[in-house]
């Protein structure tokens, strides 16, 4: 089974009648030879550390590596009931804002798919638990997210230092929002879409935190990846279509990603880096820590 | 091929796969190459590391390997009590390694009066290439157990490596030759194994006539 793009495990989803999860499994076992229950029993440990991260930090004011950013995520707890999004996108926001200032504060996460964007998969996933889908959907859905991460780690990229932050957040974002188009019970099609119109919207995103940290603007970066991720599998599962094909897309990005000068690939050189409130804050810091 | 698992994981302690999971996945290798913890260590921090070593935690997530810790451990974060704990002694000093990946580390060991020295760059995404080991150039991503052999460059010196390797039933996953010197007939042997090889195995080809020098690394990688 020589599969590297999505619509090959749709295809094969619509000829056998497998559930795209199941396709998946076979997909992992014939490339890297791990048998099915194993890459799940490992999946239900990503996710419980996912789950565990939030709880730990849930609502705590949190000390970052260089103190850009660690007490959003407590703020937004506490203004979460007055939302005017909405209870359910407003706990994804602030779910995946909490990981990600847990992760600039070096605690223990999950890199799904990097560090710099791990709040957006469970920001999703476990705001879909709080509301009701069972933790089995949860880990075939992570599953699913795997999927699209690694037909884009196929043909793109996602590492910021190589195509920006579309192939972070923008990653993240499409395989947030894949993954909850399955827990909703979505096609394979509609979870392939909703992939699609996430990598597009954040197509050209640029990877500039302030002085080479993640924290500003990655830990922000985070909820809004969340928020797209449910936009879009609510899009998907309303019958909305990407006009161009999720694989597509993903070649997109690695081409726009090429394209992408360097002092906007995670160096800390442009962007909201070369701003002057940035800069003078490197300053700061770097007078702080000289070796 | 990248597995699914390494794409919604691993488990890591923050905040960068490049700056502290592969930071700390090279120092593992040189924890792994002195098997055992370093009474002192020297971090020659390149490039990207040299710049933001503090702010992205690079500088504990070195040090937390050398000091054996797991890649998702808790004490990352804590790493230089860890060390002090240890009583192990450390500093980070700037180099310029040349035309080398920016996220570059030289990492410079003694353990009991002997000195290694690993050169290894985080690639991104947490993966790692080391690419000197005690001055013999290499192309390593950790993953294997690895065996490094400095043997003489005669007929048949390799040939008799490996029959202690098959002798043990132990399967070569990968190899990399190079002649070092002509001069001084001497080669190097870089073999990657599929399986990890006892104390018993590693003596025994240290004591063998073309061997002038072995060292061995257990793989990097965590279940």
């Amino acid at each position: 089974m020589n599969v590297n793009r999505f619509k090959e495990l749709i295809d094969i989803c619509e000829k056998t009648g497998e559930p795209l999860d199941k396709v998946v499994l076979h997909w992992e076992m014939l490339d890297s030879g791990l048998s099915p229950e194993k890459v799940v029993k490992k999946t239900e440990v990503l996710f419980d550390v996912m789950k565990e991260s939030y709880e730990e930090n849930r609502g705590k004011n949190l000390k970052t590596l260089v103190g850009l950013t660690g007490d959003n995520a407590k703020k937004m707890l506490d203004y979460l009931p007055f939302a005017f999004t909405g209870e359910r996108v407003f706990q994804a926001v602030t779910i995946a804002v909490t990981i990600a200032e847990s992760n600039a504060s070096m605690k223990r996460i999950v890199a799904c798919p990097t560090g710099g964007a791990s709040g957006v998969v469970p920001g999703v996933l476990l705001t879909l638990e709080k509301y009701g889908t069972k933790r089995e959907k949860l880990i075939s859905s992570l599953i699913v997210a795997g999927a699209i991460g690694k037909v884009i780690s196929l043909h793109a990229s996602l590492s910021g230092a190589q195509h920006g932050c579309q192939a972070e957040i923008g990653s993240g974002t499409a395989m947030a929002a894949g993954a909850a188009v399955y827990a909703m019970d979505g096609t394979p099609q509609q979870v392939a879409d909703a992939a699609a119109l996430s990598l597009k919207s954040l197509m050209g995103l640029v990877c500039d935190p302030v002085g080479g940290f993640v924290e500003v603007p990655c830990v922000k970066r985070n909820a809004a990846g969340a928020a797209l991720a449910l936009l879009f599998a609510d899009m998907a599962r309303a019958g909305v279509k990407s006009v161009v094909p999720f694989d597509e897309v993903v070649d997109a990005m690695a081409k726009v990603g090429r394209m992408m000068p360097e002092s906007l690939r995670e160096t800390g050189k442009g962007g909201i880096a070369d701003t002057p409130t940035a800069k003078n804050i490197v300053d700061v810091f770097s007078r702080k820590f000289k070796i | 091929m990248l597995s699914i698992l390494e794409i919604i994981g691993p488990t890591m302690i923050g905040p960068s796969s490049s700056h502290t999971l592969g930071a700390m996945r090279i120092s593992r290798f040189s924890y792994n190459l002195i098997n055992g913890i370093p009474s002192r260590v020297t971090f020659y921090l390149h490039g990207s590391f040299q710049d933001t070593y503090i702010g992205h935690g690079t500088w504990l997530a070195l040090l937390a390997g050398v000091c054996g810790l797991r890649t998702d451990d808790p004490k990352v974060a804590k790493a230089d009590e860890v060390a002090e704990e240890l009583g192990l002694e450390y500093e980070y000093r700037p180099i310029d390694l040349g035309d080398v990946h920016p996220n570059t580390v030289k990492i410079s060991t003694e353990k009991n009066g002997i000195h290694h020295e690993v050169i290894g760059s985080s690639i991104g995404g947490g993966r790692i290439r080391i690419n000197s080991v005690d001055s013999v150039e290499c192309d390593l991503d950790g993953e294997y157990p690895t065996l490094i052999v400095e043997n003489q460059d005669v007929p048949g010196a390799l040939e008799s490596i490996i029959s202690v390797l098959s002798f043990y039933g132990v399967n070569i996953a990968k190899m990399q030759l190079k002649r070092e010197s002509v001069y001084l007939r001497k080669a190097s042997a870089m073999i990657e194994l599929d399986s990890s090889i006892s104390q018993e195995i590693l003596e025994r080809i240290r004591k063998m006539d073309v061997v002038n020098s072995a060292l061995y690394v257990n793989s990097i990688m965590e279940e």
